[in-house]
């Protein structure tokens, strides 16, 4: 007790660090069954169905296959960087969450923000040095594989990557012009007041619209993330898998994690840059909003229980009586006077991000793939000088304010 | 010894380390990497000293983006296997001794500056004031704005210079 009184700043931020690693975990296993889901049901299929209730336990049976398979490495390998290559992609990819606040400083257990890990007065710049470091995880697997295929996809992936990371950088400068820091909680707390003061509608004194910026963002960042309709350096025509061809067992699920965890940091960076973070979107004056996170679960939990009871037979109708419990229980807490108010800035936050996550499985479920000339013209000569423009629009309204909204 | 001095030794050590690697690595991707390791824990130092902002510019913009193209290149060009020769008499000769004087000299020099950087602060108290990006950027717009401006152009031209060799011959 005495050493946790003594040192705060490290225990809550290792304990900090703990949570968040479970929680980001549990998070890819299922983002993995989600997106299964959607794009099935995008297709008129089911999806995974067997293992678990409507196959809520296939995360668990794929992360236990993915551990027992054998782990190849090929001969003529760069044995070193070969390993090293999805540790740095998985290493990097976590390490970017951890800049990401996810509830308001305000709230705090020994002096310490509970739903920030770290707050750097650059946050925003400090992310975009870590993803800019991603690009070793893709090109070193490639090159250390001594294949054709994967080095090819590597190459492509680089090229693709420095294209697009500078308009992704450049579209969102136009919100650290209007917030006039680089600090999470600076941009978030700038945007504070209702909905329409979010940089996506910016309606605030001085302020402009950022959908734009907002839209070149969002497909920077799935480019950046190598996902459909920009998932040419795997594109299974051309390049068998690409990069990661020659990758087996646990290290493949490592790349696999590394670009789910991507894709959770570029929609939470969304949230937080263009949606306002973990602000709510209704005014302060509005209470009834602190038990809409309990009364959703509690509805969630209605539904299962009708599953559990009416449409599932068997251990799968056990399995759903767990889920309906838990739901149930989660929902009564949530609905508790002293948890409620807590967790708005989490749940909000959340859901903002899950949005942004079905935008992505969405976008998947419905586009093609581009052709890599199509990418490379689109990205440098339509995306960088809309962001350009826009940069160049906010700066004057900035300057003048009598040009932006009066809100 | 108290944390950031801890953390210190450790950064530095891994920067000597990377460096070392640099030179005696005989593939050249691992001599990139080997950088690529210098600069970032050359970054976590600059975050010590209270310099956030050119920490993270120091890793966006070499590691992210020169030693991006240098593996690149290396890549592309599939870059083989060093050859090494014998270490020359010149260099077991003179060079050891001169590299031995001048790691001396840099000693030598940095623990007078140190002793007097450190003479008017209560031990324990830091020694340097963070500098916020703010701070940064009006010094830069200001005082600094010619240089800034100069370099800029500079950039401009070597970019210029990089179209005009990179473009193709006209056939006509």
């Amino acid at each position: 007790m005495e050493f946790i009184t003594q040192h705060p700043v490290l225990v809550v931020s290792l304990v900090k660090i703990a949570v968040l690693l479970f929680v980001v975990m549990t998070a890819l296993a299922y983002l993995t069954w989600f997106e299964r889901k959607v794009v099935a049901h995008i297709q008129s299929r089911w999806g995974p169905y067997y293992v678990g209730a409507h196959g809520l336990l296939q995360p668990l049976a794929d992360g236990l296959k993915f551990f027992f398979k054998e782990d190849l490495t090929p001969p003529a390998s760069d044995r070193l960087i070969f390993t090293l290559a999805p540790m740095l992609a998985l290493a990097l990819a976590l390490t970017a969450i951890a800049l990401i606040p996810f509830g308001p400083p305000s709230i705090q257990v020994l002096g310490q923000p509970v739903f920030i890990v770290s707050n750097l007065g650059v946050g925003l710049l400090f992310l975009f040095a870590i993803t800019s470091m991603g690009v070793y995880g893709i090109a070193l697997a490639g090159w250390s594989s001594n294949s054709k295929y994967p080095l090819l996809g590597s190459l492509r992936s680089s090229a693709q990557m420095i294209s697009y990371e500078v308009s992704l950088t450049l579209s969102v400068v136009g919100v650290v012009l209007m917030a006039g820091t680089f600090s999470f909680n600076g941009i978030i707390q700038a945007q504070s007041g209702a909905i329409w003061h979010w940089n996506v509608f910016g309606v605030r004194h001085g302020g402009i619209t950022q959908v734009v910026g907002f839209l070149c963002y969002l497909i920077a960042a799935i480019a950046e993330t190598n996902r459909i309709p920009f998932d040419l350096p795997e594109g299974e025509t051309e390049l068998v898998a690409g990069f990661h061809t020659e990758y087996s067992s646990f290290k493949f699920a490592m790349f696999f994690m590394a670009e789910y965890a991507n894709m959770i940091t570029v929609s939470c960076l969304a949230t937080i840059l263009f949606f306002g973070g973990w602000l709510s979107p209704f005014p302060g004056t509005w209470t009834w909003q602190n038990y809409l996170p309990g009364a959703l679960l509690l509805l969630t939990g209605i539904y299962t229980a009708f599953d559990t009871f009416v449409v599932l037979r068997g251990i799968a109708r056990l399995q759903f009586a767990v889920v309906t419990l838990l739901l149930l229980g989660g929902g009564v807490i949530c609905l508790h006077p002293a948890v409620a108010p807590v967790i708005q800035g989490p749940f909000w936050f959340v859901s903002k991000v899950f949005v942004f996550i079905f935008l992505y499985v969405w976008i998947r479920g419905t586009l093609p793939r581009f052709r890599y000339d199509q990418l490379m013209s689109f990205g440098w000569k339509l995306l960088l000088p809309v962001s350009l423009a826009n940069l160049v629009v906010t700066a004057l309204v900035i300057v003048f304010p009598w040009l932006g909204a009066h809100g | 010894m108290s944390l950031p001095l801890l953390l210190f030794f450790v950064f530095a050590f891994i920067a000597v380390v990377g460096a070392i690697l640099l030179i005696s690595a005989r593939e050249p991707i691992h001599s990139a990497l080997a950088l690529i390791v210098v600069m970032v824990s050359l970054a976590l130092v600059y975050v010590l000293l209270g310099a956030e902002f050119i920490a993270a510019v120091q890793i966006i913009v070499y590691a992210g983006a020169v030693m991006v193209l240098f593996v690149f290149v290396i890549m592309l060009l599939n870059a083989g296997q060093e050859e090494r020769t014998d270490w020359s008499r010149m260099a077991k000769y003179a060079g050891i001794p001169l590299a031995v004087i001048f790691l001396f000299w840099i000693a030598h020099w940095m623990a007078r500056a140190a002793v007097g950087a450190v003479a008017g602060y209560a031990p324990g108290e830091s020694y340097v004031t963070p500098s916020t990006t703010a701070d940064l950027s009006k010094l830069l717009f200001t005082s600094y704005l010619l240089p800034f401006e100069v370099t800029s152009i500079l950039i401009l031209i070597a970019i210029l210079g990089a179209l005009v060799l990179a473009r193709k011959e006209d056939k006509a």
